[in-house]
């Protein structure tokens, strides 16, 4: 399963990442994701998460080719 | 419906200006236009503020900002939106967003621009890293509407 991890603004500095690559079997949610992703860090309280663009749950289910983003909460306007 | 995300300081006054000369169907058919006009202020949470980098998500932003557009344009009568928003460097002064509402009654034009910002401000993919004296920091949550 391939997945497309991205990090936004302070997320993307706590983990020192912007854009992630995964190629891995084991993956089933977006909670996975974060963890191979972050090499097992813990998950920022306030995180907000991306599924393909659509705003989701770390228990949400991914799959091949997916886009996941991992960002805090947002501030535009 | 219009949504631009721009890299570049625009003149509010201008786009609308433009927009509308650019849509003569419209003339004599609308009688209300609600506007918000979003602004960088030089000072936040007390601090004096001396620059601003709005970061985004593009396609993400994009695709939340036309579908805040048509949630407006289902729930209310409305016969013409527009939404401009800066990202990049941004200075005090500088007009940060742009929503405009066309209807033919205020009735409509009002509580539709007014659902426009507050929803982009919980679900556009955008965060601001204010530069204060010679620190910055990411701002951590909206002023409340």
């Amino acid at each position: 399963m391939s997945i497309t991890v991205k990090f936004f603004a302070s997320l993307r500095e706590t983990i020192g990442k912007s854009d992630v690559s995964l190629d891995a079997d084991n993956i089933t949610t977006a909670a996975d994701v974060w963890r191979m992703a972050t090499d097992n860090h813990d998950p920022v309280g306030n995180m907000l998460i991306a599924i393909n663009m659509e705003y989701a749950s770390l228990d949400e289910t991914v799959k091949d080719g997916d886009e996941v983003a991992f960002f805090p909460p947002v501030t535009g306007g | 419906m219009a949504v631009e995300l721009r890299s570049e300081s625009f003149d509010p006054w201008q786009v609308l200006h433009t927009h509308q000369n650019e849509k003569p169907e419209l003339a004599g058919k609308f009688g209300a236009t609600s506007i918000f006009v979003g602004t960088m202020r030089d000072f936040n949470d007390g601090n004096d503020v001396q620059a601003m980098t709005l970061e985004h998500y593009p396609a993400m932003t994009q695709k939340h900002l036309e579908a805040i557009s048509s949630e407006a344009e289902q729930r209310w009568n409305l016969l013409d939106t527009l939404i401009i928003h800066r990202y990049g460097d941004i200075q005090p002064n500088d007009p940060i967003v742009l929503l405009a509402v066309w209807s033919a009654h205020r009735s409509e034009s009002f509580p539709a621009c007014r659902y426009l910002i507050e929803e982009l401000k919980t679900r556009a993919p955008f965060w601001k890293q204010e530069t204060t004296g010679a620190n910055s920091h990411w701002v951590e949550h909206n002023t409340p509407g």
